[in-house]
Formats: C-alpha cells, sequence, structure tokens
C-alpha cells in the first residue's frame, strides 16, 4: 500500500522551521506596535511585567500565523512567495502546525491574562480569532478587500499593548489601532503592484486581479487620504504633542505625494522603468509606519522629561 | 538499542530538542520573574477558597 502523505514528507523538522511558522517578520511589527502601546500608556508597568507582556503578545501573533499556515497550506503550494514554507515544502506536516499554533496561542492568552490583566489576555484571543477564522478562513478567499478587513487583526497590537497598561481600551489606543489599519491597504496593495504573485492560481481574489491595476492605484490614494486626518489628529489626543504632529505632517504629506505618484502613472510607464515607483512607495510605507510610532514613543519620552507638550 | 548510523535528520531531530531545551528553560524564568515581581509589590495573591476569609472581606464602617 501506498501512503502520499508520507512520500510527500522529507523528514525531521528542525528548530528552525517551527520559528517559521511564527511569521518572524510580521512578528517584529507586532512587538515594535505593542511596545508603542505599552509605553505610551498613562499607566506606568514594572519594566519585567512590561517585558513578559510583549513577550506573549508576539507569541500570540505568532500562533496566529501559525494556524493560518495551517489553514492556507493548500493555496501555499500554489504560489512561488510561499512554496518554500515549512508546511508546503513538506517539513512539518499540518497536524503540527495545528497543534503547535493552538498549543502556543492557548498558553500565549492564559499567561498574558496572569501577568498584566484579564482583559489584555482575552483581547490577544479576539485577535488571533480574528486573524485565523475572520481573515484567513472567511474573508481571504472570497472578497478582494479581503486584507482591508484582515490588516484589523495587525492593527490590534498597540490596542492590547495599551491595555496591558491600563486595563481598558480609549480614544488613544483607537487611533494608534486606526493608523496600522487605514495603513494596511496602500501599504499591501503597492506589494501586490509589483509582486504580480500568482494569486488567481491560487483562487485567491486579489484587487489587482479582481478589480484591475488602475482601480487598485486609486485604491491606495483614497485611503492614503483618509489615513493622513487620522494620523495627524492623533498629535491632538493626550498621547501627541509638536514633535509627534511635526513628524506625523512631513510623513503624511511624503506618503500622500507618493500615492499621487502612484495614481497618475499607467501601466507602461510603471513597466518600462520595472516598477520602481511602487517599489519606493511599498518601501516608504514601512518607513511611514515605524516613524509614526517612534514619534509616539520619543514625545512620551520627551513629555516624562517635562517639555515639549502641548 | 544504541543508534549505529546517524543521519541528517538526527541533527534536525537534536536542533528541535534543544530549541525546546531553550525555550522551557525560559519559560521557568519568565515565571519565577513574575513571581518575584508580584510578591514584591505586595499585591494580592489571594482568592476564593470556599469559605470567607478575613483578608478578602470588604472594611466595615467603624470597625
Amino acid at each position: 500500500m501506498s501512503d502520499i502523505s508520507f512520500q510527500d514528507r522529507t523528514g525531521e523538522a528542525g528548530a528552525g522551521d517551527f520559528l517559521a511558522l511564527l511569521k518572524p517578520r510580521v512578528m517584529s511589527l507586532v512587538v515594535f506596535t505593542a511596545l508603542a502601546g505599552l509605553l505610551v500608556a498613562p499607566v506606568g508597568v514594572h519594566p519585567f511585567v512590561g517585558f513578559t507582556a510583549i513577550i506573549f503578545i508576539a507569541l500570540g501573533g505568532g500562533a496566529s500565523g501559525a494556524l493560518n499556515m495551517w489553514y492556507d497550506a493548500d493555496i501555499d503550494r500554489l504560489m512561488r512567495r510561499t512554496a518554500s514554507r515549512p508546511i508546503p515544502a513538506g517539513r512539518i506536516s499540518e497536524g503540527e502546525a495545528l497543534g503547535f499554533g493552538l498549543g502556543l496561542g492557548g498558553i500565549s492568552c492564559v499567561m498574558l491574562a496572569l501577568a498584566a490583566n484579564v482583559f489584555a489576555g482575552l483581547f490577544l484571543a479576539f485577535t488571533i480569532f480574528f486573524y485565523v477564522v475572520v481573515y484567513s478562513m472567511w474573508l481571504k478567499r472570497r472578497t478582494p478587500q479581503n486584507i482591508v478587513i484582515g490588516g484589523a487583526a495587525g492593527a490590534f497590537p498597540p490596542m492590547i499593548g495599551w491595555a496591558v497598561a491600563t486595563g481598558g481600551i480609549s480614544v488613544e489606543s483607537v487611533a494608534m489601532f486606526a493608523l496600522i489599519f487605514l495603513w494596511t491597504p496602500p501599504h499591501f496593495w503597492s506589494l501586490a503592484l509589483f509582486m504580480r504573485d500568482d494569486y488567481s492560481n491560487a483562487g485567491v481574489p486579489m484587487l489587482t486581479v479582481t478589480h484591475g491595476r488602475k482601480v487598485t492605484r486609486t485604491q491606495i490614494l483614497l485611503y492614503t487620504l483618509i489615513l493622513a486626518p487620522v494620523a495627524v489628529g492623533t498629535a491632538f489626543t493626550s498621547i501627541g504633542g509638536p514633535l509627534y504632529l511635526t513628524v506625523a505632517l512631513v510623513l503624511n504629506a511624503l506618503f500622500i505625494r507618493g500615492a499621487w505618484r502612484l495614481w497618475r502613472r499607467d501601466e507602461a510607464a510603471a513597466e518600462a522603468e520595472k516598477y520602481a515607483t511602487e517599489k519606493r512607495f511599498f518601501y516608504f510605507s514601512l518607513l511611514y509606519l515605524f516613524g509614526h510610532f517612534a514619534a509616539l514613543i520619543a514625545q512620551k519620552a520627551v513629555l516624562t522629561l517635562g517639555f515639549g507638550g502641548w | 538499542m544504541a543508534i549505529t548510523q546517524l543521519h541528517e535528520l538526527h541533527t534536525r531531530r537534536a536542533s528541535r530538542n534543544l530549541g525546546l531545551l531553550g525555550v522551557l528553560l525560559a519559560f521557568v524564568v519568565l515565571v519565577f520573574g513574575l513571581t518575584v515581581v508580584k510578591v514584591e509589590r505586595g499585591e494580592s495573591m489571594e482568592g476564593f477558597d470556599h469559605q470567607p476569609r478575613i483578608s478578602l472581606t470588604p472594611k466595615v464602617e467603624g470597625q
């Protein structure tokens, strides 16, 4: 009797394969934004408790990455970019990834609840649920707006960091959420413009495929325009200040200018220069998000030192 | 029975075991550290334990 699943597997997984299941690059964003949420909160947290909380928020994010790879293993096999992930490559079985993700998710939520507070633990559990069930299972394969809603999952970490310190939600934490939430579509769609991935083979509705590249460019510009007032407006909440306002004004002006340039281009011109402008916009979007959260942390530091507030 | 032939998969298995060792040790350090911090700050560690406890009951005025 032949056993296909046995032949698929090339053998034992190493520790690095399990690390790859956690999506370390996404995790670094989670760590940074959760840390920012925790640091700018008006209530102080003991450094060790804060450190532990960040670790378990990161592990919770990693768990949702592992569960996402478990669910998406079938389409990951079909795309060049994802074919070398541990499950499609046959180094980890789907069952192992499922168990690993569920176990890690459970541990991280319980530990966050014990280390910080129950609300933060529940919030982390909700975030994992949102990413795995709402995004991966319900939306990703159904609607080209998938990454808009899915972006909410990536936008929760600063709110969790804030909840670790305060035990609740407030205008400031919602503003940080909105910043990442509205930033995700232009960030991701600019990547889709130049990656030209084989999403259509995998049956994932990507805006560039379903509505065309012109519509995608318009959507990028629209989201950038909605994002700007939110990002600048955050300066006038209790976590903002002149320093943050300056950084936000500069970064948003540059971001809108970049989106405007993308919108004005036609495909022939973009192809002629091998999508250099799209790539520049994508890399700038990373700097944009990093800059805003770094500015929030710096603003808090300046305020703590006793100057620079409103 | 001892393994007589080492295969490349054994090194991968060893890396996984060492990884797990590191994770478990880190977990012990975290929980121990959390305990020290919480006890030092004198947070209430007591919960309901199926009978009233004087340290957990609310204070009555005038007593």
